[in-house]
């Protein structure tokens, strides 16, 4: 066979035949199909079996019926005239067309009358039921026939046997078997046909899908398995699959915008950095030039560190960190704290920073972290909100910190009267470093709403932007922990 | 001072050593976990600076085994992992103080400084003095000379943990730390108005300053003649 350039794919076209004959074999539809086929044939026999047997017992008990009333008939004739009229009697019925089996004998064993050429050896020896294999007096040699009789005792040392041939019993039997075997053969021929019929259309389908994986598995993320539209199991399992991939691509693209960022946002200090260091072993500057240029090194450095700093602990918490030092801690409490320690900052800025906390608020958390999420709140607050534009009666503009248990819910909120968010970028500020165009100015590392989102939902809770008209209210809303044992009247 | 550093990083160990001498003490130092916990049992140290992550031993362990023999010497945790729980597991392994990497020296040196004299503290004192300022920790009353100065209770803690540590730098984030009783880092510069509000409460109006901004450390509170 010459090896030319088609013979690459034509072996491989002709692998595919038999290779996928053998996928067909070992799909489980496969399996299945011969465990039902097994089980059907085996009680499709049971069946047959029954019937067959019933229906030969029902024949024999009739056949025994029937010659129990001749011979009765039979014993009465004898009784009433004698064995000269019997003979007579047998005689005449043996000879009608399909009779009976009859023979009559002397208590010698001498044949006096019937129909009967031969018989199995030693039936005439006891009386009562039995099975035999006979010939005709009229047939030839080799005509072997089976028959039910009954041998009867006459008295005078007369021997009597009626019998029916079994012909009937026989052929009955012999329809049942071989409608077994057609049934059998029907049964491989049709359960096979339909087992590789059904499987193909599966494994098509699971092919199909498998494709897909392939793609998507070779970096292609927009692939989606094919719905055939039937709303059968595989059907389900597709679109849930695809509803977990529409999720990977989502946490994909955001993974991506995030490394994007952390990219830019670092990269652009590191620049700074370098560019300064450069600067200073270029110029001819003296020693207080050095110094200034090595402090602001460190400072930039130092920036640098808060925003590792600052993502790590998103990263932390967003994989569970911080959950083993959870205590019950008092949302109120934590709200007095961070007021208490960015009162003056507000105050500087001419800002009014209050307290809204009456209650306790009890909360199962780590309050080191839900402070740390709250400060930052805060602090956007503060460094966002316009203190002259939304002063009311010539007050410093108020920022108001919340804490108030609702419902099975904590809420914890910083409400400021600043420009608020526009409702379209809601979603997206909470992102790692996602700072709208005009806060791009003000410093800040774009982490602090992110750092909250993550904490609220270690504590199983959510982050919420809501309206405070005018103004912006961050809300922090958290499971309420159950109440001391030691309850309080509502 | 004698320090002993436990460090496995040969140039991390190297700039230590060498910055704490430049500040006028003297360190040791140790590459592993065993032979840290070979000196620190048999030598006279005045604080023990611990590396958490250290070959043979690891460093909790080390402060495990040291506090289980019955040393007290003061502890204070280097490491990188800096997360909420991972300090807590440092301080619970029986570290007195936790410092996440990067630090800055003066932090280090701020903490240990303060580690060192918590033995012989002023935790007793009723009242400290610092020049002709006085502050009464059981009435809670603040003076400086004859005038009676009122401050805000955050405002008397903050003083407090100052006049406590009266001629040490204080760190922002020891003040944090030990006054709020926070562990993270505030984005704004909070503690530097705080700052500002009490040395205008205290200093304002007076011809000596007491409290001292010490760049790229913190804080000391002293009289300018001792």
């Amino acid at each position: 066979m010459p090896a030319g350039p088609l013979a690459g794919p034509l072996a491989e076209a002709r692998r595919v035949g038999p290779a996928r004959f053998v996928q067909v074999f070992r799909t489980t539809t496969f399996k299945l199909t011969l465990i039902y086929l097994a089980v059907f044939a085996l009680a499709a026999v049971f069946l047959l079996f029954y019937f067959a047997w019933n229906t030969s017992r029902l024949i024999t008990e009739q056949v025994k019926e029937a010659v129990d009333a001749e011979i009765a008939g039979l014993i009465d004739q004898y009784r009433l005239s004698g064995i000269r009229q019997l003979v007579i009697v047998i005689d005449t019925r043996a000879r009608r067309p399909g009779s009976n089996l009859y023979l009559l004998t002397s208590f010698t064993g001498e044949g006096l009358a019937g129909n009967v050429g031969s018989l199995s050896p030693g039936v005439l020896d006891h009386t009562g039921w039995v099975e035999t294999a006979y010939r005709r007096l009229d047939e030839g040699e080799g005509a072997e026939h089976h028959a039910i009789a009954r041998v009867e005792q006459l008295p005078g040392g007369f021997r009597l046997l009626v019998g029916r041939d079994l012909d009937e019993r026989e052929r009955l039997l012999d329809i049942v078997f071989s409608a077994l075997r057609w049934l059998i053969a029907l049964l491989i021929v049709l359960g096979l046909a339909g087992g590789l019929f059904v499987t193909r259309r599966v494994l098509r389908r699971v092919d199909a899908m498998t494709g897909t994986t392939q793609t998507i598995m070779a970096g292609d993320l927009g692939g989606r398995l094919p719905i055939a539209g039937t709303g059968d199991e595989i059907d389900r399992l597709a679109g849930n699959l695809n509803a977990m991939l529409d999720r990977i691509e989502v946490l994909m693209r955001g993974l991506k915008e995030v490394s994007d960022n952390i990219a830019h946002d670092l990269k652009t200090p590191l620049t700074r950095l370098r560019n300064r260091c450069e600067e200073a072993l270029r110029g001819a500057g003296g020693d207080k030039d050095y110094r200034a240029a090595l402090e602001a090194t460190i400072e930039e450095s130092d920036g640098l560190i808060k925003t590792f700093n600052a993502l790590l602990m998103i990263a932390g918490a967003e994989s569970g960190h911080g959950r083993e030092d959870m205590a019950d801690v008092d949302a109120a409490e934590i709200a007095r704290g961070v007021a208490d320690l960015y009162e003056p900052v507000a105050d500087d800025k001419g800002m009014r920073l209050t307290v809204d906390a009456p209650q306790p608020a009890p909360v199962r958390g780590n309050r080191e972290l839900i402070s740390q999420a709250l400060a930052n709140l805060v602090d956007n607050a503060i460094k966002y909100a316009d203190p002259g534009a939304a002063a009311v009666d010539g007050a410093p503009a108020p920022i108001v910190i919340a804490a108030r248990a609702q419902g099975d819910h904590v809420l914890l909120s910083v409400a400021d009267r600043g420009p608020g968010i526009p409702l379209g970028d809601r979603g997206r500020v909470v992102d790692r470093f996602v700072r709208l165009e005009r806060s791009r100015s003000q410093p800040g590392s774009g982490l602090g709403l992110s750092l909250a989102s993550a904490v609220a939902h270690l504590h199983g809770g959510a982050l919420r932007l809501e309206d405070n008209e005018p103004g912006l209210r961050v809300v922090i809303a958290l499971p309420r922990a159950a109440p001391p044992a030691a309850g309080t009247p509502a | 001072m004698r320090l002993l550093i436990i460090e496995d990083d040969r140039d991390a160990a190297d700039y230590l050593v060498k910055a704490f001498r430049e500040v006028g003490h003297v360190a040791d130092r140790a590459a592993d976990g065993e032979e840290g916990l070979a000196l620190a049992l048999e030598g006279q140290y005045d604080v023990l600076v611990v590396d958490r992550m250290l070959p043979k031993l690891d460093g909790l362990a080390v402060i495990g085994q040291l506090r289980a023999q019955g040393v007290e010497t003061p502890v204070l945790i280097l490491s990188a992992l800096g997360q909420v729980d991972d300090r807590v597991k440092g301080l619970r392994a029986g570290g007195d103080d936790y410092l996440p990497k990067p630090y800055s020296f003066a932090e280090l040196a701020a903490r240990i400084e303060v580690l060192a004299r918590r033995r012989g503290g002023r935790n007793e004192e009723t009242i400290y003095r610092v020049g002709d300022l006085e502050l009464d920790r059981l009435s809670h009353r603040v003076s400086r000379g004859d005038a009676e100065i009122a401050l805000q209770p955050r405002e008397f803690r903050l003083l407090e943990y100052l006049m406590k540590h009266a001629g040490q730098v204080v760190t922002r984030t020891m003040l944090l730390e030990n006054v709020w009783d926070y562990h993270f880092d505030p984005q704004t510069n909070v503690i530097d108005v705080h700052m500002s509000r009490l040395r205008a409460k205290i200093d304002k109006g007076y011809a000596r300053s007491l409290l001292h901004t010490v760049r790229g450390a913190g804080y000391v509170i002293r009289d300018a003649k001792s």
